[in-house]
């Protein structure tokens, strides 16, 4: 079992096949463990129970990030070694990311509404955010705009790249044109300033919806390679000799 | 029925394409329009199918349906063939059946007149350049208009296909209808020649 | 009527599969929203008050934007000539047309506003009152815009030209869309009088938008 054996659609489509319902079974306890210990994690005492909103809160927007960083790396897969599961799963990653942030977006707006009293504030975290999810938007767009995927391939590699850089510098730039969230909690220097009551489900939720992402992402890639077989299928019956 | 002109003359940017030209078809007969590129033969078909205005002279047609007009009763097969790569062929098909209306003919069986039976569920955008042709001429047989304007109809098509056409015209012919062809090549049906331009 | 009901049925078919650009409209509307509060300020309650404006704009752009191609396609393909050359009269295939596109691009719009609403911190009756006067004044954007869509195919240029056309023909329905929702938020105005006006707006535009274009068609096709 070697990366190339993995890089053929055909091995890809056994091997998943033969993955997918244990990865599903594990996100599922995951998530049902996490989901336990978030339910009995303490109240804050200064939020109450509404903190609880952030054990689906933070592991969304890591992974709203986190999925570009994969796109990322298929971009340069499509563009460096032309490899043709690369553009596959970038394609088939931009809808889950996606839902990802407008599930962060959501989930945010939820948890501002008690806090700031409105669901919507413009502040630096939040905006990022929304920024992130147009850019995923766009990148759907342009999938869905260009009828050979393989252009679109290469089309969309150049733009989650482009994105990649520019997502810092809009990070920073937005940072800098209005600060009022609260600063980051857990990666920062000194150790987590969390309670580990608050941390250890945060973890398992933050794993537990990594794996959720890696199920979905690889259930998506595998319907995109038959959609692509349909494709091609189609095209060869279009070009059958005319009687 | 007899579709005439008399004196045509046509100005294109500034520069007379031909002028004088006198015509005429009757039914049961086909007009093979032939002349050099650039010696208006698109520019002519344009005239008669009313998406041109002829500068001087007159084109009209005796004894069609009395209250339709000359381009109502006409099918256009221009070098643009009029399709839509995100329909299916059927659906394409189904749209100008419907849009341009009359007797409502089975679209499978048009599509097997044109060889693309095999065809009908698949997007149009997976179709070759000989095959969208083909389309194309499927719409001349979905929606029946007396009036054939034909732009270089056989170009992109396959010695079969050429074939195929040249019988199709002639059961058009034989129910009465007219067809006016820009061609250089020849059209496989028997057709009086209408030289415009002068030499070739 | 089959003919024009097809027509529609086409378009809007063509507008939400692949390549179409029903949803791309929403998109930008959605980031033209995004971009304001960048150049104005995080300012909750100026955006407040500058809320309906801005929606406004945003869909004014958008649905400008995707008129670009409402003969454009047709044109390119061949298929307008088949269109000039059919029984059903042309002013209808172009009303019909219109109608589609507002269908299929304009509705859209206005369905995402609650969502841009909440982003500009507007309560639920100025959303309201702004959704309902684009829903009474989009119409008239569409139908005004098909008259430089028509013009714009016939001299081969769109974009930039189309814009330059169109955007001084939507004036009176900017001013009196955000009259409306203005006079539905704070007053002193009455509702009723500029979102009468804004309707009447439309219902001209519905008339003349479709001989407009139809003309510039007959005339202007080579």
């Amino acid at each position: 079992m070697t990366l190339i054996d993995l890089a053929n659609p055909t091995r890809f489509l056994q091997l998943t096949a033969r993955i997918l319902p244990w990865l599903a079974a594990a996100t599922a306890i995951l998530l049902l463990v996490g989901l336990y210990q978030a339910a009995m994690a303490p109240d804050d005492y200064q939020q109450g129970a509404t903190v609880k909103i952030m054990f689906i809160h933070v592991p969304n927007a890591w992974l709203a990030m986190f999925v570009w960083g994969v796109m990322s790396l298929a971009a340069l897969g499509t563009l460096v070694w032309r490899h043709p599961l690369a553009d596959v799963a970038a394609k088939a990653a931009a809808p889950i990311g996606a839902a990802f942030t407008f599930l962060a977006l959501v989930t945010g707006s939820l948890w501002g509404r008690p806090m700031w009293g409105t669901y919507w504030e413009w502040d630096a975290r939040l905006t990022s955010v929304l920024i992130l999810f147009l850019m995923y938007l766009g990148l759907i767009a342009l999938w869905r705009a260009v009828e050979d995927p393989s252009r679109a391939a290469r089309a969309a590699a150049v733009l989650t790249l482009v994105g990649a850089l520019n997502l810092p510098i809009i990070k920073f730039s937005v940072d800098w044109w209005n600060t009022l969230h609260q600063p980051a909690s857990v990666l920062r220097m000194g150790g987590p300033s969390l309670d580990r009551s608050f941390l250890i489900p945060l973890l398992v939720m933050a794993v537990a919806f990594s794996l959720l992402f890696v199920t979905l992402h690889l259930a998506a890639m595998r319907n995109e390679i038959l959609r692509r077989r349909v494709r091609s299928l189609q095209m060869m019956q279009a070009s059958r000799r005319s009687a | 029925m007899r579709l005439s002109g008399s004196g045509v003359s046509c100005v294109r940017g500034g520069r007379e394409v031909f002028s004088g030209l006198d015509f005429a078809v009757s039914a049961g007969e086909a007009l093979a329009v032939t002349g050099r590129n650039g010696s208006g033969k698109t520019s002519l078909l344009r005239l008669i199918a009313g998406l041109l205005m002829p500068q001087g002279g007159s084109i009209g047609l005796e004894g069609g349906t009395g209250e339709l007009t000359l381009p109502e009763q006409a099918h256009f097969l221009g070098h643009r063939d009029a399709l839509k790569p995100a329909l299916s062929v059927t659906e394409n098909l189904a749209f100008w059946r419907e849009f341009l209306g009359g007797e409502a003919f089975d679209l499978a069986e048009c599509l097997a007149a044109v060889g693309l039976d095999h065809a009908a569920p698949l997007p149009a955008a997976f179709l070759s350049a000989g095959q969208r042709r083909r389309l194309s001429i499927a719409r001349l047989l979905a929606a029946r208009r007396p009036i054939w304007l034909l732009d270089e109809p056989t170009n992109a098509l396959d010695t079969s296909g050429q074939a195929m056409f040249a019988a199709l015209m002639d059961d058009h012919l034989a129910r009465g209808g007219l067809i006016v062809a820009a061609t250089h090549a020849p059209l496989g049906i028997a057709a009086r020649e209408l030289r415009i331009g002068g030499a070739a | 009527m089959t003919a024009l009901a097809a027509l529609i049925r086409r378009d809007i078919k063509i507008a939400l599969r692949v390549g179409g650009g029903a949803l791309i409209g929403v998109l930008f509307f959605l980031t033209v929203v995004v971009l304001m509060p960048f150049a104005l300020g995080p300012d909750l309650a100026l955006l407040t008050r500058l809320g309906p404006a801005i929606l406004w704009l945003g869909a004014l752009l958008a649905s400008l934007l995707t008129l670009d191609r409402l003969f454009m396609a047709d044109h390119e393909d061949g298929s307008l000539d088949l269109i000039v050359m059919s029984r059903t009269p042309l002013e209808l295939t172009c009303a019909a047309k219109a109608l589609a596109h507002w269908l299929a691009a304009g509705v859209p719009l206005i369905l995402a506003t609650p969502v841009l609403g909440l982003l500009l911190n507007l309560d639920a009756t100025a959303t309201a009152a702004v959704a309902l006067t684009l829903l009474a004044g989009t119409p008239a954007l569409t139908f005004t815009g098909m008259i430089g869509a028509a013009l714009a195919v016939t001299l081969h240029r769109g974009g930039l030209l189309l814009a330059v056309l169109v955007l001084p023909l939507s004036i009176p329905v900017l001013i009196f869309g955000v009259a409306a929702s203005q006079a539905a938020i704070t007053g002193p105005l009455a509702f009723g009088t500029p979102f009468s006006i804004l309707c009447a707006l439309s219902l001209v535009s519905l008339v003349i938008g479709p001989f407009a274009a139809a003309a510039s068609l007959r005339h202007g096709l080579d």
